[in-house]
């Protein structure tokens, strides 16, 4: 079990009703492989809602899941408009989801505080007008 | 509480479920807001809410909640219930408003899982004894 599973995932941008399969489909392998049940809750709802922000912010991108041993990877890449402000971005209560979002359930501005609370490292790397990629870290043997 | 009592308590239709209503709930949480169900729900519950679309059903999904109960006469389509079908969750339907439907769960003695408190079960009362 020294090798390092990896999973990809297209995002999709185009259409709301689509965000959330990658997330469901990794919890999924992660009960199949035995991950703890805390552990599979933590990591689904951060990436559920680093996808929902994918399709909200940034027309989709790329979902990656590295499983090793020891440690689980979520990597969210996008190549939308990037955050301006991170800092501000990961106050409870921020956002700049439209509207039309809220009427939707979501841009309450949970999104990267949900994805902070409930994953052990989170990287976010950020550049206007570039993309974004966000790390989130599990540490299976903290759990 | 078994989800068909909750579904007596609130005059609700089983939309799809059938073969789960003898499972029990602990707790209940209603918002139709998803951002704030996937940060503030401690455990595994019922979810009201007046929003329909499939994301309703993700939320449940990520949060290991097993029922759903759409308020105030809201019918969600075919395709919202078929997919909550495939993944296991029950729907239920009442046509009374949100607050009646916390309302009448609550009085029944079901207890809010957004609150922070430890859930009422006896493998997790361990926990709130230590404080």
């Amino acid at each position: 079990m020294s090798e390092t599973l990896h999973y990809h995932f297209d995002v999709d941008g185009a259409s709301f009703a689509n965000a959330g399969r990658a997330s469901v489909e990794t919890k999924k392998l992660l009960r199949q492989l035995g991950v703890p049940p805390e552990v599979i809750r933590s990591i689904s709802v951060a990436m559920y809602e680093g996808e929902i922000n994918m399709v909200i912010h940034a027309h989709g991108g790329d979902a990656d899941v590295y499983i090793t041993e020891d440690t689980i990877i979520i990597i969210l890449k996008d190549v939308g408009p990037g955050i301006r402000n991170v800092e501000e971005a990961m106050k409870e209560g921020f956002s700049t989801a439209p509207e039309n979002i809220r009427a939707l359930g979501f841009g309450a501005g949970m999104g990267l505080p949900n994805m902070k609370r409930y994953s052990d490292e989170m990287h976010i790397d950020t550049k206007v007008g570039v993309g974004t990629t966000i790390e989130l870290w599990y540490h299976l043997n903290k759990h | 509480m078994k989800i068909s009592q909750v579904a007596e308590i609130l005059e609700a239709q089983v939309l799809t479920g059938e073969d789960k209503l003898d499972l029990e709930v602990h707790s209940a949480c209603g918002s139709d807001m998803m951002s704030d169900v996937l940060a503030y729900v401690k455990d595994q519950g019922i979810l009201l809410s007046g929003l329909i679309n499939v994301q309703v059903i993700r939320t449940l999904l990520m949060m290991d909640m097993n029922c759903v109960v759409f308020v105030r006469g809201k019918m969600p389509p075919a395709g919202i219930v078929d997919f909550a079908e495939e993944n296991g969750v029950v729907v239920l339907q009442t046509e009374l408003p949100m607050f009646e439907s916390c309302g009448r769960l609550y009085a029944a003695g079901l207890g809010g899982a957004d609150t922070g408190k430890e859930p009422e079960c006896p493998e997790c009362m361990d926990g709130a004894e230590n404080e």
